[in-house]
């Protein structure tokens, strides 16, 4: 666990002297750039737009940050030469695998935390200004709690696309690592449409397959409730409660995998 | 080894930051000084190619836009406000806002409980020219969409019936979706006295001006500016039927015309009557009809009793 720990330490390290928090400048810089324009050009629903401006960029940041970051957590050791230091050291390669993904979902917390707190900074600052009059009429309150329920689904869904992009460099090259893992990003969003596959097509085998693709793919379209928070609607606990499990489940499924394959990859 | 520190020293000893930022300064500048000349000399006409939409399948775009849907919600809104805002403020071109249904209906399709841009199209889509498209059908059609997605939002009932009612003087069917508006939770408990006063009068002034002056209650600026003008019609529609009153009271003598300035002279009027925006009543010389101008900004009026 030590070992885990402080492989982790290190990749968040890292992460910082690559200046990846350089986003979180961009991201402030966005948010409260926005929030002075969008006054002006969008009929009163500026602060839906905040919400909708915030919660997209906060998973895009993070989507790059998983992709071109995960990709480079093993291979780059592999390229550098460095993974014969590292494996010389007591520790196990499962131990080694385990500590990159710690260390890069370390580094997504810290990420969606800091704009989590500057977007509502933004949203308490836009509220604060606002007429309470036109403020009684939105469909949610400016600063609500309910945010949160789409920000942690959102990073669970970063942490599973941290885990595939780990698993791809295990085995493969930095550019074919980040097409596999943004191909399967966009299937995943596309997914749940394989589960009715049946009503477009005639053949039952076809039908059977799509249902079993839709199975064995990622659901990722599932940890996206960023509408329903927006706008207010309930999203029930059991519902972020079993979209988290099914996420972490999926996530020990492909390091499982990823340790599996490491621990057998032949470095000479 | 001194050759090459001496080279390295001299490499380092390039521009100092000072005139690097000087020079990078005038070369900003310079580029800023074109392109204003360029902006005055030749102005740019608005380009066609703007009013151009590429996409116009919701269920398209849903799938471009992966998890980003209500984002991209959000760009078609503001681009449907900036199509209406420009057609509305255009003065050497058509106002024809073509693309405003098509703009709201991305916009739901992308965000379905987006309220607003449906309540937007229904008084938008439905405003005659030269505010609007003149198109109650389309207004009703996209609130009827909302409906699926929120069936109980009695907003969308309202709207139905309010466009029912003003724009295509339907007061039967608008009384029915006031009354469907007011069995929704939470709905406001004047609907329903509303409905059944526009079946037994129907095409009455009261209603409509109970219904603007709700609606001038509205958190959205540009609802209360509506409903501020159309107000402002309904006490034109009044000072007309005044006006009317004092012109068969008295009449002008036998074989002359009928004018603001006889009345004036006979002191019946002291000066040329005006509707609430301060432009003058037009008064037909031949047959004594008063209307409002087509220059005043409550053109064109609404047809409604008395």
């Amino acid at each position: 666990m030590r070992a885990i720990s402080c492989i982790a330490v290190n990749v968040f390290r890292e992460s910082v002297r690559d200046r990846v928090p350089y986003n979180l400048a961009l991201f402030a810089v966005l948010l409260i750039g926005s929030s002075f324009f969008l006054g002006q050009l969008t009929a009163g629903q500026d602060v839906k737009i905040i919400k909708d401006l915030g919660l997209a960029a906060t998973a895009i940041f993070g989507l790059f940050i998983a992709i071109f970051i995960g990709i480079g957590l093993v291979s780059k050791e592999v390229e550098r030469r460095s993974i014969y230091a590292l494996l010389a050291k007591p520790i196990s390669r499962p131990q080694l695998v385990l500590g990159k993904y710690a260390g890069l979902v370390l580094t997504l917390a810290v990420n969606v935390a800091v704009m989590t707190v500057a977007q509502f900074a933004v949203l308490a600052y836009l509220t604060w200004t606002i007429d309470p009059a036109v403020r009684a009429a939105w469909d949610a309150p400016g600063v609500d709690p309910a945010l949160l329920k789409a920000i942690a689904l959102i990073f669970v869904e970063l942490m599973l696309i941290t885990a595939l992009a780990l698993f791809f460099s295990t085995f493969s090259t930095p550019m074919l690592s980040a097409a596999l893992t943004f191909g399967l990003y966009l299937v995943g969003h596309f997914n749940a449409d394989l589960r009715n596959f049946e009503v477009a097509v005639n053949s039952r085998t076809a039908a059977r397959l799509a249902r079993g693709l839709y199975h064995v793919l990622p659901d990722l379209s599932a940890f996206d409730v960023k509408t329903q928070v927006v706008h207010g609607l309930p999203v029930p606990a059991g519902y972020i409660a079993l979209t988290t499990a099914y996420g972490a489940l999926y996530i020990a499924l492909l390091l499982l995998i990823a340790t599996f394959i490491f621990s057998r990859r032949d470095f000479k | 080894m001194t050759n090459r520190s001496a080279a390295g020293a001299s490499h380092r000893a390039g521009p100092s930051a000072t005139v690097f930022g000087i020079a990078t300064a005038a070369v900003l500048a310079a580029a800023i000084g074109l392109q204003v000349a360029r902006d005055r000399a030749y102005q740019q006409r608005e380009r066609e190619t703007e009013r151009i939409l590429y996409l116009r399948s919701g269920d398209t775009a849903r799938r471009l836009a992966f998890d980003f849907d209500a984002l991209a919600a959000d760009t078609y809104w503001i681009r449907a406000i900036q199509h209406y805002g420009g057609d509305r403020l255009a003065v050497n071109r058509a106002r024809k806002y073509e693309l405003l249904f098509p703009l709201l209906d991305l916009t739901t399709t992308l965000d379905p409980y987006f309220t607003i841009a449906y309540r937007f199209g229904a008084i938008f889509l439905s405003e005659p020219a030269p505010g609007g498209p003149g198109r109650p059908d389309l207004a009703i059609q996209l609130l009827q969409k909302g409906l699926v997605a929120q069936p109980q939002k009695w907003q969308y009932f309202h709207d139905i019936a309010f466009v029912n009612y003003w724009h295509l003087r339907d007061f039967k069917t608008a009384a029915q979706w006031f009354h469907r508006a007011g069995d929704q939770p939470n709905a406001p408990n004047w609907l329903k006295p509303l409905a059944a006063g526009m079946l037994a009068a129907g095409n009455d002034r009261a209603s409509a001006r109970l219904l603007w002056t709700q609606i001038l209650d509205s958190d959205q600026e540009w609802l209360r500016r509506t409903a501020t003008r159309s107000l402002e019609q309904l006490n034109a529609l009044d000072g007309i039927d005044q006006l009317q009153e004092i012109l068969r009271r008295f009449p002008p003598a036998p074989g002359t015309p009928f004018s603001w300035g006889d009345l004036s002279r006979r002191r019946i009027l002291g000066d040329v009557p005006r509707d609430p925006s301060g432009t003058p009543f037009e008064l037909d010389p031949t047959t004594g009809k008063v209307s409002v101008s087509k220059a005043s900004p409550l053109w064109p009026m609404p047809s409604l009793g008395s």
